[in-house]
């Protein structure tokens, strides 16, 4: 029988480390209670709320079946009626998507849900659906179908307007792929798992006061940290 | 901090009641949820795949379409031939304000339509002495008599002097002489609906290849792919972008960006693209920057929405 080691407690004298700086501005931003929570408040009670999870859920089979539909290659969903089942799963998940993430949104817009100092949160918050928009397109001018060559040719004036054009070509199916099945899902994973860490982080933005509890516009501490 | 509070941007602690919570179990429930929806949804209603257009389809239902149009990419004429950066230097480029950043940014994806289009592809045609002739001659020929034979086969086209029959196109001479252009036309046609266009006209590599920018420049030149754009109403005064064929949802998101195209004056705009570029990214910047922005953030208090969403948490205050 082999004695496991045990873990040392822990040496102020080693603050200083990169990995224990990293360790304690995680416990102090996130600790566990905030990041895998138990209890929320009171008002957290409507329907609206239903939509962020939403969001992140149909993200989840968007994700999964796109890595389903990789795996056989591009051209699977053509030829083999499962490719084209999965492919009907990524479509109507991506449509969810965008159903439960631009009802999130303007649920949060009316909830002013920036107050707090949760300015980032939005932030992060738009920027997902901005990224998530290129992502959608890029995988519409993927499909190596009429609808590809349509939506591709159509777009191609918007981007080279811009200048954009130059870099960003939607004619070039290979370019197009690549970023959307690289580039463009790993951009909107990580600014989706910043947006929800800000939201474990900040909590819910709690309801706007009612009148005569409005705190003194002078002298209030703000709160929200 | 002490500082003066703002009801858009602060909020007060919170000292009221809170209420059990298990975030594992509610993100659980909703995967399973949306899943079985997407896939009930799939069950039901599948997802478009309308099949690639090719140019030996189009060669095929429309040669008079596809010959004039490879006459535009000949003499210049053709959408992509004056459409300027990022592909040639033969157009303005759309400007906001007098700047045009496509010129600005600079040819990046260079294409000469008659070379690339017409007289290279029809030059490769192997055991076709006439053709890959016509070809040396219409190069070897100075630039005003490439003009002469060229402006004498549109005209021809124009006065509709161009006619296809039996599997082979004719140009009325009384409107030439032509000089090899008629050659080449008539060989470039036959490849179209041979299915050696297709291929010849894919970019990079002779095998492999992913890039499809020219074979998609030449048809979108053409009325062909338009003409079945309309009827699956995806044109741009359809509100196209965000549609595809079918009855299909499509990318409904896009609604507002397609919506400036509908409307007076970037509807007529030579420079509607750019204009609702700058529009979007101004719509879009708006958005992100709600949190900042005097007025705008304090939309959802003037309006009270927040009422309906924490109707619970008001009741009985």
């Amino acid at each position: 029988m082999t004695a496991e080691a045990t873990t040392p407690p822990i040496d102020p004298a080693d603050a200083d480390q990169w990995s224990a700086k990293v360790r304690n501005a995680w416990l102090e931003n996130l600790p566990p209670e905030k990041l895998l929570p138990d209890r929320q408040p009171a008002y957290v009670a409507s329907w609206i709320y239903v939509f962020g999870v939403a969001t992140l859920s149909a993200l989840g089979v968007v994700i999964l079946t796109g890595l389903t539909l990789s795996l056989a290659g591009p051209a699977w969903w053509h030829e083999s009626s499962i490719g084209h089942f999965v492919n009907s799963v990524h479509l109507w998940s991506v449509e969810l998507f965008f159903f439960t993430m631009v009802v999130h949104l303007w649920g949060k817009f009316f909830m002013a849900a920036w107050r707090g100092k949760r300015a980032l949160t939005w932030m992060t918050g738009c920027v997902c659906f901005f990224a998530s928009i290129v992502a959608g397109f890029t995988g519409y001018v993927s499909q190596s179908n009429f609808d590809a060559q349509w939506i591709s040719t159509q777009a191609k004036d918007g981007f080279n307007s811009s200048g954009l054009g130059a870099f960003f070509n939607a004619l070039n199916y290979g370019q197009m792929l690549t970023l959307h099945i690289t580039v463009l899902p790993i951009a909107v994973g990580i600014v989706v798992l910043l947006h929800v860490l800000l939201v474990r982080k900040k909590g819910v933005v709690p309801p706007f006061a009612v009148a005569g509890e409005t705190p003194d516009e002078t002298t209030t501490e703000v709160a929200g940290a | 901090m002490t500082k003066r509070f703002n009801p858009d941007r602060d909020v007060a602690p919170y000292p009221g009641p809170w209420r059990r919570y298990d975030i594992l179990k509610e993100g659980t429930i909703a995967f399973v949820v949306i899943a079985i929806l997407a896939t009930l949804l799939s069950v039901l209603f599948s997802s478009p795949d309308a099949k690639a257009i090719t140019i030996q389809q189009w060669g095929t239902a429309q040669p008079l379409d596809f010959a004039t149009t490879a006459m535009t990419e000949l003499d210049g004429t053709s959408g992509t031939a004056t459409y300027g950066a990022p592909y040639n230097h033969n157009g303005l480029g759309q400007n906001f304000a007098g700047f045009s950043p496509a010129k600005f940014v600079g040819v990046h994806l260079p294409i000469d339509t008659a070379w690339d289009f017409v007289l290279h592809p029809v030059s490769t045609l192997p055991d076709n002495p006439v053709a890959t002739g016509a070809v040396k001659t219409y190069l070897a020929a100075s630039a005003a008599q490439q003009a002469t034979w060229n402006a004498n086969y549109e005209n021809a086209i124009a006065k509709n002097g161009l006619s296809f029959t039996a599997g082979q196109l004719v140009v009325d001479p009384k409107y030439g002489p032509y000089g090899p252009v008629s050659t080449i036309i008539s060989a470039e046609t036959s490849m179209a609906r041979s299915g050696a266009l297709d291929t010849s006209l894919i970019a990079g590599q002779p095998f492999y290849t992913t890039n499809y920018t020219k074979p998609l420049l030449f048809l979108a030149d053409g009325t062909y792919l338009a003409g079945i754009a309309q009827a699956e109403h995806l044109t741009g005064d359809q509100w196209g972008v965000m549609n595809e064929a079918g009855n299909f949802p499509g990318q409904a998101w896009l609604w507002l960006y397609t919506a400036w195209y509908q409307w007076s004056p970037i509807s007529n705009s030579d420079n509607a693209d750019l204009w609702v570029f700058v529009l979007m990214g101004v719509v879009s910047a708006g958005l992100l920057f709600v949190p900042f922005i005097p007025g705008l953030r304090s939309i959802p208090r003037w309006t009270r929405v927040y009422k309906l969403i924490w109707r619970e948490h008001y009741r009985g205050s």
